[in-house]
């Protein structure tokens, strides 16, 4: 189930799987998790989201044929390789967002259940991408899926914590952004001062907490 | 005045959405600093477009190395592509320019800013790195480094014409240019397409012949190459560059190849430009081509 494309002349494309479902998401991190332990040489950057892997490398060092023949010899590992349990990472939230009395108006629920709904699921990081240490995040009740605004707005307040579309997520920086702001979070998501860099990594498992 | 320190770019964080940032035009920085003895790497400021005034209370050596920006030192002209020294209490003065979109102001020692994952890089949408993550402004100081390698040198002109920016930029296949009908694909490369005024260092959007939109623009969100094109809604192509995103969910119909790169550093808004499809053999060869040069470019 494995797809190998030429993305650019520094960087091959592994697909490992078509949809965005978990059992996929967890052979792009098996993935990920072999070619940060055996790294190959030239490679420069990896970039892991929903189904697939960008593998960027140096083009005066390495070549597509060489990678993509280490990689899906690292591919018939993956049933092997097992996965440490996920971290949890709990973020306080504080759910007074300019948008979130729409989105409940939206779905003709109260802003209280929309804040019940969001809090009480348990959120899988697909991956980080976008921005630094945003996380895109699986398993936003459904009933909360809400379509992005029609304008975004030019600035996106940091600490924001948002759904757009079937997704929610939680800006780290000022930014544009299209997606309806529920609540705030005053955590610093992205710290390039602290070890771990980012709150929030792939493979991680989130709850949000209202705090008052 | 629009200008930020930057190096080569800070690699191996993908993961954690960190793009690498660094210079858009990473040809002109590296030679810049060979010109002044650094190692090719060190940081150096990236001045787009207007250029700006530096004094130099202690002197120093510099070299201006990119699109001509008419640099002077007390007024008098200096060339470009040279080592120059000030005397303490000179002023180099920059631009606007003359040619291109950028320019990089070299200085013998480098410029010394806090390491932020182990690169000097501005990454300016999220205010991290370089000098406190911003342009510079009127009456910032900046700290010259000391770690040199060898003496300045300089460089052989003839050479430099072979590594000259290019208006028409050699793109591959990428991973979506197969959901554009071929009629598509011949209408992007036939075009002539105009950068916009909302280009920067995150994309540069073009204006010009539209494209379909595959898929209805719905795509699974994927890991992006630096010099992809994307097609989002609306079909009007955005090349992305050294502070993109990323990840994205728009199809991209091709890649513009590594060696031409730092030609998309150097375009201006209501710049022309045009593609040119290329094998990736022709890639593979044009960039193992341009470090050759690169290598003979100092005398």
């Amino acid at each position: 189930m494995t797809v190998f494309r030429y993305a650019s002349d520094q960087s091959l494309m592994v697909y490992l799987g078509e949809t965005i479902d978990l059992a996929t998401h967890r052979r792009v991190l098996k993935l990920l998790r072999m070619l940060e332990a055996e790294p190959i040489p030239g490679v420069r950057n990896l970039h892991p989201a929903y189904h697939s892997l960008l593998i960027v490398f140096d083009p005066l060092d390495q070549d597509h044929a060489n990678i993509e023949r280490t990689v899906a010899g690292y591919i018939d590992r993956l049933e092997s390789i097992d996965l440490p349990a996920p971290r949890v990472v709990e973020i306080p939230v504080r759910y007074d967002g300019p948008d979130l009395n729409d989105l409940a108006a939206l779905h003709h629920i109260t802003p209280e259940r929309v804040v019940e709904l969001h809090s009480s699921a348990s959120y899988i990081v697909y991956f980080v991408g976008f921005v630094p240490g945003f996380a895109y995040l699986g398993g936003l009740p459904p009933e909360l899926a809400t379509p992005r605004l029609e304008t975004p707005r030019k600035r996106v307040p940091k600490g924001s914590v948002a759904i757009g579309g079937t997704h929610t997520g939680v800006y780290p920086f000022e930014t544009p952004g299209g997606w309806r702001l529920i609540g705030k979070t005053t955590v610093e998501i992205f710290d390039p001062a602290s070890q771990e860099l980012s709150r929030l990594a792939i493979g991680d498992v989130v709850k949000f907490i209202p705090v008052p | 005045m629009f200008s930020t320190v930057q190096d080569l770019g800070r690699y191996g964080y993908g993961p954690l959405g960190v793009s690498p940032s660094g210079a858009a035009d990473p040809i002109a920085l590296r030679v810049g600093n060979l010109l002044v003895g650094n190692v090719e790497s060190a940081a150096a400021l990236e001045m787009t477009l207007l250029g700006g005034s530096f004094l130099f209370p202690d002197g120093g050596v510099v070299a201006l190395a990119g699109s001509d920006f008419g640099p002077s030192i007390d007024g008098a002209p200096v060339p470009m592509w040279t080592a120059c020294e000030l005397r303490p209490g000179q002023t180099l003065r920059t631009g606007p320019t003359r040619s291109g979109a950028r320019c990089y102001l070299c200085v013998r020692g480098g410029i010394s800013v806090k390491l932020l994952l182990g690169s000097a890089s501005t990454h300016i949408l999220t205010g991290l790195g370089g000098f406190e993550g911003r342009p510079l402004k009127k009456n910032d100081v900046l700290q010259i480094g000391g770690a040199t390698v060898t003496q300045p040198r300089t460089i052989r002109p003839e050479v430099l014409a072979q590594i000259a920016p290019r208006k028409i930029l050699r793109a591959t296949d990428g991973p979506q240019t197969d959901w554009f009908s071929p009629e598509s694909v011949d209408r992007f490369y036939a075009g002539a397409y105009t950068v916009t005024e909302e280009s920067n260092r995150m994309g540069l959007r073009l204006e010009g012949p539209a494209l379909e939109t595959p898929h209805s623009g719905h795509m699974i969100s994927e890991g992006v190459s630096l010099g992809a094109i994307q097609v989002p809604a609306g079909g009007k192509p955005i090349i992305l560059f050294v502070e993109q995103q990323t990840t994205g969910g728009y199809p991209k119909i091709a890649n513009i190849i590594s060696a031409d790169l730092p030609s998309v550093g150097q375009l201006r808004p209501r710049d022309e430009v045009r593609f040119e499809h290329v094998r990736p053999e022709a890639a593979r060869a044009a960039i193992r081509e341009q470090e050759t040069l690169l290598r003979a470019l100092f005398a």
